[in-house]
This record gives structure tokens, C-alpha cells and sequence, in this order.
């Protein structure tokens, strides 16, 4: 029987936060109690993106977009537009200035393009069948009957594509190694320890999906001549993880994975590892360590993991976004991957779009966009009308790129030039209130903390820079720190074991670039132009704006402001926590942050 | 290393492990790099790898009980003491922390006087900052059980705890 309706309702881990599983159970109980079922159908998908605007419920086939739906009115879009054919008005999402209209045109989504989350709020992860039927193991077919291992070498050559896990190496040269390499058996690995803050966008492709992951990793398997695959995923991603396991389940019980696929003769299987909260494990030495079930401490290189791996065997590691890719380039062809992006970066890039920005999200887009039209365009702008002060990339390995900047395409090499990476795909928008240093400093804790403390540059370098860092923002810095953080994160940078070190001095170094005006007057003028750092900041009354409301006399949680009602109040600076409720809470602009 | 030398801890009494625990031993104990797998599923149980446990998962994966106590040290995601009932984990991811994520923990702080990474003295919560969650369109966010709760502001967080507490 044929639908003439879907809904699709997201359920990624943001939309089930926000109770996207009891809308189902609720859109269904509607369908059911009208006696739709035979006409429509309600779909569990996995992300659509646009997390900011969650619970996502789309309606197809006129492409409705509700935007955060709540339970209670599942109910509604049932009756009256399931049932009635009219479209639920105060529920549909309206980007600003503009009327509602199809999904497909919302500026979110105009300018992406879809390539890694193909499938993603489309299919409903947990079934195999809509992955099939959207093309899904076609990729891997072709693999199998139509081309030899050296034909998919080729295809991924021509297409160009480069390890979206950070680095960005061409991911043909890597296959290509372990094929060649002598020693047997031979593995495949499956990269989704995802532990960059503020980004998800591997955690978004496993949940809505999975399917297409492993299809790569056979596809990787029948090319290299492996047998085994694991997934390496952080136990902090349980949803993906449970979706992953029904997928491997449909997989092996379809035939698509474990003995002779498709009566092929080649036999490949995949188990997932959970990782344990360890940032180094991304690094792929200190990955297969902890694999192998030992701390997760790197190892110098070479020999790459490509020649001696797992268990001392040839592995290819790939990233889940680089495997992403890899289905739709053995369909399509490497040519019209390549076809995509810039002359050095080609196909799309998925970007976690967070921090200050109106609509924070997953996007994808194809490589050479701008930093303007991604935070402006798709990310409608920054919060509040505030104005733009950077975006970071790269995360803990990656640095700042101010406005000026804001123009240049993104691709590896133009990323590079500027100070930062293009790093696994984390980019957060920061608005005049953060303070660049501040978050050079969170930034460093979080390296500090994560180094395994194997090598000394990074072990103690790490500590030395944040100790420098924590000096300036408590207005005890001096200009002679500026040049020793220069100097501990050349050291770093060279003597480092593995990319964490490596990369550790990466955030501080660009923001010196780029900001070091801003790091001059922490240490000049004792002074943090966003206030952030409470060290460095004062707040005082001005007596001609307070009018003598006592709001921030009664939210001050120290009481040390004080004054008569209708006159002018007075903060006691000796016993002020600096804790900023007052300057928030006055309506009259009375109260003054220096 | 490890599994090929001739040490074997020995326990400090016999513990019985819960049959799910052991039967997941005995499958994976030909497996090789199993035993943060093993960990996995002893923490999931108890909420956090008691002492005696790890003694008995030594002995029946014959490994000596300092690679144990290496690996549960050197990951996060492990821990040695028991934690409260609900547990109460405050992102501090990127997005988290632009957005007042430390603002979060001081009001946790505050209202349950406990501090990062300790537990009420009736054993209801235990706080503790993680890594980003990966909601970070949600900013600021924690969960409670592994329960989201997401675009925080400091005064939903009593609400929230009432919600949890004798749960």
C-alpha cells in the first residue's frame, strides 16, 4: 500500500532531549485513531540540523517544516493537517522577515549541500530497507561484481577526497599503503571517537545513518583485502551506539555483512569498541591502543598504522565522515565528487555550528563556501543583534579567524594560512562578550587535562602556557609572558610526539595573531574589554542614570549594594563578587562594568 | 605486555560477580583487547568499579590488576568511587561554556553544597563537568541520568533537582 503522507520527526539526540519520541508516539496515536494508518505514514529520522529550532517535524510531500513542536500539539498537525489537508499555521518555523515556506528553501538550507548527510532526516535509521532503498549497499555492490580493488583506488583518487578527521591526508594514499602491505590479516577502523568540544557531526551521521558507515567499511575491507572492521565510538554517544548495533543486526541478517556478502565470496564483519573519554584516542596510535585494550598512549610514527596497525597489522583508519563519503563516490563516480569544491579541497564539509550564532546546528556545505555565508546566511546572524568578534575552528588544535576574514573560502589550505584547521568540523561563533584570552585559557585546560603526559614538551609545556594564560587573566601578566608563550608553544609544536601536543599551542598562537591587541590590554591596562575575566573587571553606580528601583540592591546575592529607595544606590566594591546580576538585572543602564 | 606474563593478582576475598557480568566475561575472554569492554560492563552495573570487582575481573581475564587500575585511571569515563543515585553531569564543551556551562555548576554547587566530582551526604547526587554531549544547539545543557536538559538558565536548576530527588 502506498502513503500519500510522511511525517518525519527528528530523532537525534537534541530533538529527543526535547521529548521528539513522545511526539511520535502521539502523531501515531492520532493517525491510528483516525484511521489513517493505510495513508500515513510517521517516521523516526535521524538529524535534520537545524538543532536550534528543535523538536523538527516535516510534513512531505508539501516539505512543511514545524519548528519546536511540542507534544501536546501532535494532536493538532493530526487533525488538521494529516487529516484536513491544512497546514498547521502557528507551528510552521519562519525564518525572520520572511513567510513560511517549503523546507528545501529555508535560508538554513539553501545553501546547503547534502552529500555525508544524504540520508540524515530523511530515512528512518533503524531500518535497513529505506537505506536500501535510497540506493544504500548499491555503492558496495558495484565494489563487489563491477570493479577490482584497483578500480575503487582509482575512483577515490579521482575524486579527491581527503580524511575529514583533521588532517585532511588523501584517503586513496592510505588505502593504497595497506593494500600493498604484505602481512596479513589486515583491518579496518572505523574513527568516531568524536572528542572535540562543540562538535557532533560524526555522532549526527552514525545516529541518522549508520547504514552508510558500514557499507564504507566493507567497501574499505573488500579493497585493502581485510576481514575485520571495528568502530571506535565514545560510550558518551549511547544513542549512536544502540543504532549502530541494530544496523550491524539488519546488516549481518541481510546478508550485507559476515560470511560470502551477496554470495560474493568476500566475508567482512564489524564489532564496535567504546572508547572511555580520552581526547588522545582520536590520535590513530593511541586509538589502536586503546583497541587493544591498554592505556591510550601514541606511539612516534612511522610506521604508520597503514603498514603496521591493530595488533601490529596492516589498518586503515578513516574518519566517519570520510567513510560517509565514500558510498556515493563508487555510485557516482569520483569525477563529479571532484567536481565539487576547490582545486586542493574537493566534495562538502559538515560543520557543528555553534556558540553565538541564531541557528545553531549541523550544516553541510561544498567546500570553498565563505565564513560569511555560513554564519550569515545558514546561521541567520549572530545572537541578539550582537556583533561578530570570531569564529573558531579546529577546536583544541585549531585558532580564531576575526572578521576580516570573514570572506575567504574555507578549504584546507586557506584555513591553514590563516593560523588555523580545518580540524574535524567544530565551528563556534563568538560575539563581542567573550574575551579572546578567556577562551585560549579553556581552551588550554582542556589540552593539559587530555595529554596523556608521555612526552615532556606537551606535558609540562601545556602547563606552563595555561599558568601564563590564568597570569594575564588575573591582571598579574606582563609583556614579557607573551613572548614566553611564544616560545613554549614553538617547543611544543616541534617536539611533541603526537598531534595533540602538537596542536595544543595552536589556539593561543593565532589569537596573538589575530587579537593581540586585545591580549596587550589584559596586560597593559589590567583590563578585559568583554568582562569576562572578573580579575580585571569593576562595577560602580552611576548616580545620575539609577533611579533607586533597589532590583539590584534585592538580586545582589552578597548585599553589597546599597541606598534608599528613589535615590541613588552604591556598590561596596571591597565586598562585590563581581558576579555581574546587578549589571544585569538594571533597566536604566545604571550600572557600569570597567 | 600484559596478558603473556606470569602475575596474577590475587583477590582479596571471592566475590560473586552478577551472572549478566559473567557471562559477558566468559564471551569475551578469548577476545583479544577486551578488557575495556569488561570495564564497560562493570561500570554500567555498579555505577563504578568497586575495588573487589576489579580484583575478580584480574582473575578471570588473567591480567595483573595495575594494567586494570592503569586503564581505569587513565580514561575519564571510569571511576573508582561510587557515585550519587542521580548522577548530574554539566557540559563544558565549547558552546556550553561561551554560554555559562560554569555559571551551571556553581548553582549546582550552591544549592546541593557539594562540589565537581562529590556526592550529597545521602548519597542522592554527585555532580561532575563532562566533555561536550553533543547538544550543543542546546546550550547550555546537562543531564541527569543521561537525561538532556537543554537552553538552561541557573534558576530552573532547583526545579529540576525536586524533579530528580527520592526518584
Amino acid at each position: 500500500m502506498a502513503y500519500s503522507q510522511y511525517v518525519l520527526v527528528c530523532a537525534g539526540t537534541a530533538c529527543e532531549s526535547c521529548r521528539s519520541a513522545e511526539i511520535v508516539r502521539r502523531l501515531q496515536a492520532g493517525v491510528r485513531a483516525r484511521g489513517l494508518e493505510g495513508s500515513v505514514q510517521v517516521v523516526r529520522t535521524g538529524c535534520f540540523g537545524f538543532c536550534a529550532q528543535g523538536p523538527v517535524v516535516k510534513v512531505l510531500p508539501g516539505d512543511h517544516f514545524y519548528a519546536q513542536v511540542k507534544p501536546e500539539d501532535a494532536e493538532e498537525i493530526v487533525e488538521e493537517h494529516l487529516a484536513k489537508g491544512r497546514p498547521v499555521q502557528r507551528l510552521l518555523y519562519r525564518a525572520p522577515g520572511r513567510a513560511a515556506g517549503a523546507a528545501a528553501e529555508l535560508p538554513f538550507y539553501q545553501k546547503q549541500f547534502r552529500i555525508v548527510l544524504r540520508n540524515c532526516g530523511v530515512i528512518d535509521p533503524e531500518n535497513i530497507r529505506e537505506y536500501i532503498a535510497r540506493e544504500g549497499y548499491a555503492g558496495l555492490e558495484r565494489a563487489l561484481f563491477e570493479m577490482t580493488p584497483d578500480d575503487v583506488i582509482e575512483e577515490l583518487r579521482k575524486s579527491g577526497l581527503r580524511g575529514r578527521g583533521g588532517a585532511g591526508y588523501p584517503t586513496w594514499k592510505k588505502w593504497v599503503f595497506s593494500k600493498e602491505a604484505p602481512a596479513n590479516p589486515k583491518y579496518i577502523i572505523c574513527n568516531a571517537d568524536e572528542g572535540d568540544p562543540g562538535a557532533y557531526m560524526d555522532r549526527s551521521t552514525l545516529e541518522g545513518d549508520p547504514h552508510s558507515i558500514l557499507e564504507a567499511m566493507a567497501i574499505a575491507g573488500r579493497t585493502v583485502g581485510a576481514q575485520q572492521g571495528y568502530i571506535y565510538i565514545r560510550a558518551e554517544y549511547p544513542l549512536a551506539i544502540r543504532r549502530l548495533e541494530i544496523a550491524i543486526r539488519q546488516a549481518r541478517e541481510a546478508g550485507l555483512l559476515g560470511r560470502d556478502i551477496l554470495g560474493s565470496g568476500f566475508d567482512f564483519d564489524v564489532e564496535l569498541r567504546l572508547g572511555a573519554g580520552a581526547f588522545v584516542c582520536g590520535e590513530e596510535t593511541a586509538l589502536i591502543a586503546s583497541i587493544e585494550g591498554r592505556r591510550g598512549m601514541p606511539v612516534p610514527r612511522p610506521p604508520y598504522p597503514a603498514v603496521r596497525g591493530l595488533w601490529g597489522k596492516p589498518t586503515v583508519i578513516n574518519n566517519v565522515e570520510t567513510l560517509a563519503n565514500i558510498p556515493v563516490i563508487l555510485l557516482k563516480g569520483g569525477d563529479w565528487f571532484g567536481s565539487i569544491g576547490t582545486p586542493t579541497s574537493k566534495g562538502t564539509k559538515v560543520f557543528a555550528l555553534t556558540g553565538k550564532v541564531n541557528n545553531s546546528g549541523l550544516i553541510e556545505v561544498p567546500m570553498g563556501t565563505t565564513l560569511r555565508e555560513i554564519i550569515f546566511d545558514i546561521g541567520g546572524g549572530i545572537k541578539g543583534g550582537r556583533r561578530f568578534k570570531a569564529a573558531q575552528t579546529g577546536g583544541p588544535s585549531g585558532g580564531v579567524i576575526p572578521e576580516a576574514y570573514l570572506d575567504t573560502p574555507i578549504d584546507y589550505e586557506s584555513l591553514a594560512e590563516l593560523g588555523s584547521i580545518m580540524g574535524s568540523g567544530g565551528l563556534i561563533v563568538m560575539d563581542e562578550d567573550d574575551c579572546i584570552v578567556d577562551v585560549n585559557k579553556f581552551y588550554l585546560e582542556f589540552t593539559v587535562d587530555e595529554s596523556c603526559g608521555k612526552c615532556a614538551p606537551c606535558r609540562i609545556g601545556g602547563r606552563t602556557m595555561y599558568n601564563l594564560l590564568t597570569k594575564i587573566t588575573e591582571g598579574r601578566g606582563s609583556v614579557a609572558d607573551i613572548e614566553q608563550l611564544h616560545a613554549v608553544a614553538h617547543a611544543m609544536q616541534k617536539a611533541s610526539l603526537c598531534g595533540l601536543g602538537q596542536t595544543a599551542p595552536n589556539p593561543v598562537l593565532s589569537s596573538l595573531r589575530h587579537f593581540g591587541e586585545e591580549y596587550r590590554i589584559h596586560i597593559k591596562d589590567r583590563r578585559c574589554p568583554s568582562g569576562r575575566c572578573k580579575a580585571l573587571v569593576t562595577y560602580s553606580i552611576l548616580p545620575d542614570k539609577c533611579i533607586g528601583c533597589t532590583l539590584c540592591a534585592r538580586r545582589c546575592p552578597v548585599n553589597c549594594i546599597s541606598g534608599e529607595r528613589r535615590k541613588a544606590h552604591v556598590i561596596d566594591a571591597t565586598r562585590c563578587i563581581k558576579c555581574g546580576e546587578c549589571y544585569e538585572a538594571c533597566k536604566f543602564g545604571a550600572v557600569l562594568r570597567a | 605486555m600484559g596478558a603473556d606474563t606470569e602475575v596474577t593478582a590475587l583477590p582479596e576475598r571471592s566475590i560473586e560477580l552478577p551472572d549478566g557480568i559473567s557471562a559477558f566475561i566468559e564471551e569475551w575472554k578469548d577476545k583479544p583487547g577486551n578488557l575495556i569492554m569488561v570495564l564497560h560492563r562493570v561500570q554500567e552495573y555498579y555505577g563504578y568499579v568497586p575495588r573487589d570487582v576489579a580484583f575478580e575481573v584480574a582473575a578471570r581475564l588473567d591480567v595483573p590488576l595495575a594494567k586494570i587500575y592503569g586503564v581505569i585511571t587513565f580514561y575519564h569515563f571510569f571511576k573508582l568511587r561510587k557515585p550519587g543515585r542521580h548522577q548530574i553531569a554539566v557540559c563544558m564543551g565549547t558552546a556550553c561554556y561561551l554560554k555559562g556551562g560554569e555559571d551551571l555548576i556553581k548553582e549546582l554547587e550552591t544549592i546541593l553544597g557539594i562540589g565537581l566530582n562529590q556526592t550529597t551526604a545521602d548519597g542522592e547526587f554527585s555532580i561532575e563537568a563532562v566533555r561536550c554531549v553533543g547538544c550543543c544547539g542546546l546550550a547550555p545543557v546537562l543531564t541527569v541520568d543521561g537525561e538532556v536538559y537543554g537552553r538552561l538558565t541557573k534558576d530552573q536548576l532547583a526545579g529540576i533537582i525536586a524533579k530528580h530527588r527520592g526518584g
